[in-house]
């Protein structure tokens, strides 16, 4: 292969990889937007926490890959149920702006929570062997494999669970009218707690995929991935859990190629003056649609 | 509120023991410190220095100053992590707590900051590892500033000395750089570096930069791996040196890898592990090849801390001891009569080596060393003079 086709593969890889990440967090964004029109302005630090989480797992209890990964993402969850129980549930009737406002509260708190026990960065020991593989110049590790396959699968596994199971089929009644939906016998409160679970529990799976990815970690590494994640899901139309992999894999693919062209402190500038611009061709994202109030 | 109240409180117990013992007086000295934010271990290595040091003069009956002898007081402040913090932190030490000189920040991107207040408020302010030019320079003049001292070489010396040890002892002809462009030192040193490479001979075939807090090297170091050097400089703090090389071993860029005294935290060796073994970075002193009056500083360290004192900690011990003389030959507790004699101190055997202020400037003479990583530690690979 020549050097330039070798040079842009690898850089298309290197946006893969950054942009299954930011799908990864952007999922658990999305699904809580598309059930509750709310944003949960935490998700960003509860992957943080999940970082963490998988930082005690594989160092304090020496766990490996799979097991680390499972406890991550359950401990995300039942963190991600209890923020909703604690915190957004008193709110639930509240302004919409409340909800939000608190949101932003818990976040500042998981950080300087996190800060207070851990005020040095942390790092996750390679829990994979990992291997690269020189396919002809372009060197694919097996922790780039593991990262898209796994966030292309959550996705895949997320839809299912959204459009195909009777759980999902509340969530998305639950979306529609709050009001009549547990006059149908459906517990409210549960369906919006496991929307919470599936949600964090996303988080934490991302957490533990960027700490083996970049494995440096600290109480603030949320926000800024957290708001690019976000950024994702808008572009891709919030609410709607494909559009939020395509938003992420745009956002990654603009990021790296802004970096390849031009000096990188120009990378978040033209990127978000791009998606500004893809969001007033196209307010409602790339696969959203405009949302029928009914009356 | 309840600082505040802890403080009067503190104050008053304070101003109690004066009275009750009679003669002993205080003198105050400020530290501002990254005990929070993004290098925490530049924080902590400092703390722990300063508060060794002092108690080391405490323990010995005090400061000899004129014809008393002066207890030490310490007044610790955190700077998070952010430049207007730096300089909130310098104010309140001056105007507050109204000490007499202040030790740090470390990182010149907290430095320079915190050196304009100092320098605005007339009090003396030695940084012990900020190593950016600008530290101690004028903004507007490029004169000497009056009251900002350091502890350590500059960068224009650090660059060349790593300019000609990547092409002599490792015979490099192409590096490539990979910087932090928001951050003061790692660009100061990049640039510095580049031309003193060239000058000498050799080609910087890439010279890339991120922005603070990336942890996302790929599209850099895909150009980095396309231009083919036989080096790749990182002078890069000690939390984010680790993720670089790691990912650029990743991407398939087999050549060593040389770093600048931002390395030398032994959190580095916690974070990067067996992945940075192998490579260079020049520094201010060897622990395992110190001279022996360090040696009893290394081994007091040790058996406090637990663990070997890095740079920093060294360098806010020799800039404590370099405030200590001055305040000694000064004679009096007065803000001005300190810089006066900072000045004119004769070369001063510090941890770090032998320094000196040269009479226009505010930057001493000494010497740096390269170390290499080898099996978890830092150990002394040469002596380095540009």
């Amino acid at each position: 292969m020549s050097e330039v086709v070798v040079y842009w593969l690898q850089q298309a890889l290197n946006a893969l990889q950054l942009g299954s990440i930011y799908a990864l967090i952007a999922l658990g964004y999305t699904l809580v937007y598309g059930i509750l029109t709310m944003i949960n302005f935490a998700h960003g630090d509860v992957f943080m926490v999940g970082a963490f989480f998988c930082f005690l797992a594989a160092t304090y209890l020496g766990l490996p890959f799979v097991p680390t990964l499972l406890l991550t993402m359950l401990g995300a969850a039942l963190l991600g149920v209890m923020i909703e129980r604690l915190a957004y549930k008193p709110l639930r009737q509240a302004p919409r702006v409340s909800a939000i406002i608190t949101a932003l509260g818990v976040g500042i708190f998981l950080e300087n929570f996190t800060l207070a026990l851990a005020p040095y960065p942390k790092h996750i020991p390679p829990l994979l062997e990992n291997v690269t593989w020189d396919l002809g110049g372009v060197s694919l590790s097996s922790l780039q494999v593991i990262i898209i396959f796994l966030s292309l699968g959550l996705m895949f596994l997320l839809d299912y669970i959204v459009h195909r199971t009777p759980v999902g089929m509340a969530m998305r009644a639950i979306s529609w009218d709050k009001t009549f939906v547990p006059l149908m016998g459906i517990p409210v409160d549960l369906i919006i707690s496991v929307t919470f679970a599936i949600g964090a529990g996303l988080a934490g799976a991302a957490g533990t995929m960027y700490g083996l990815a970049y494995p440096v970690i600290d109480p603030y590494m949320g926000i800024m991935v957290g708001w690019k994640a976000f950024i994702s899901a808008v572009v891709g139309g919030i609410g709607n859990i494909r559009g939020a992999m395509i938003g992420a894999f745009i956002l990654g693919g603009v990021e790296i190629m802004v970096t390849a062209f031009f000096p990188s402190t120009y990378r978040d500038f033209v990127a978000f003056t791009l998606l500004m611009i893809l969001i007033v061709v196209r307010p409602y994202g790339i696969l959203g649609k405009p949302r029928t109030q009914k009356v | 509120m309840r600082k505040a109240l802890a403080l009067l409180l503190a104050s008053v117990l304070v101003s109690l023991g004066a009275t009750a013992w009679g003669a002993e007086k205080t003198i105050k000295l400020g530290v501002v410190a990254e005990l929070t934010g993004d290098m925490p271990a530049v924080g902590a290595s400092c703390r722990n220095a300063a508060e060794m040091a002092v108690k080391e003069i405490n323990a010995a009956g005090g400061l000899q100053i004129g014809k008393e002898k002066m207890k030490v007081q310490l007044v610790v402040e955190d700077n998070a992590g952010k430049a207007d913090q730096s300089a909130a932190a310098a104010q309140k030490l001056i105007t507050q707590d109204e000490v007499l000189a202040i030790v740090g920040p470390n990182a010149s991107r907290y430095a320079i900051p915190a050196a304009e207040i100092a320098e605005s408020s007339e009090t003396v302010l030695i940084t012990p590892w900020s190593t950016n030019p600008k530290a101690t320079l004028d903004t507007n003049t490029n004169a000497p500033k009056k009251y900002v001292f350091r502890a350590c070489f500059i960068d224009p010396f650090q660059g060349g000395v790593l300019a000609k040890f990547a092409l002599e002892d490792l015979k490099a002809k192409k590096a490539a750089v990979l910087y932090d462009v928001a951050s003061d030192y790692n660009k100061g040193i990049a640039e510095v570096f580049k031309t003193n490479y060239e000058k000498m001979g050799g080609k910087v075939v890439a010279f890339e930069t991120y922005t603070t807090n990336d942890k996302d090297f790929s599209a850099q170091l895909t150009k980095i791996k396309d231009a083919k050097p036989d080096v790749v400089f990182l002078p890069n703090y000690y939390s984010e040196v680790p993720l670089q090389v790691q990912q650029a071993k990743r991407l398939g860029i087999n050549v060593p890898f040389i770093g600048s005294d931002s390395w030398g935290s032994n959190e580095l060796l916690t974070l990067g592990g067996a992945d940075l073994n192998g490579y260079y970075f020049s520094t201010h002193y060897a622990a395992d090849n110190a001279a022996p009056a360090a040696k009893k500083f290394i081994a007091d360290y040790e058996k406090v801390y637990g663990t070997k004192p890095d740079d920093v900690a060294a360098l806010t011990y020799d800039a404590f001891g370099l405030l200590f003389g001055a305040l000694k030959s000064a004679g009096k507790a007065d803000r001005d009569a300190i810089r006066v004699a900072l000045s004119t101190l004769p070369s001063y055997q510090g941890v770090t080596g032998d320094m000196k202020f040269q009479a226009d400037s505010r930057d001493p003479i000494k010497s740096a060393v390269i170390l290499q990583i080898k099996d978890g530690k830092f150990t002394y690979f040469t002596n380095a003079t540009p």
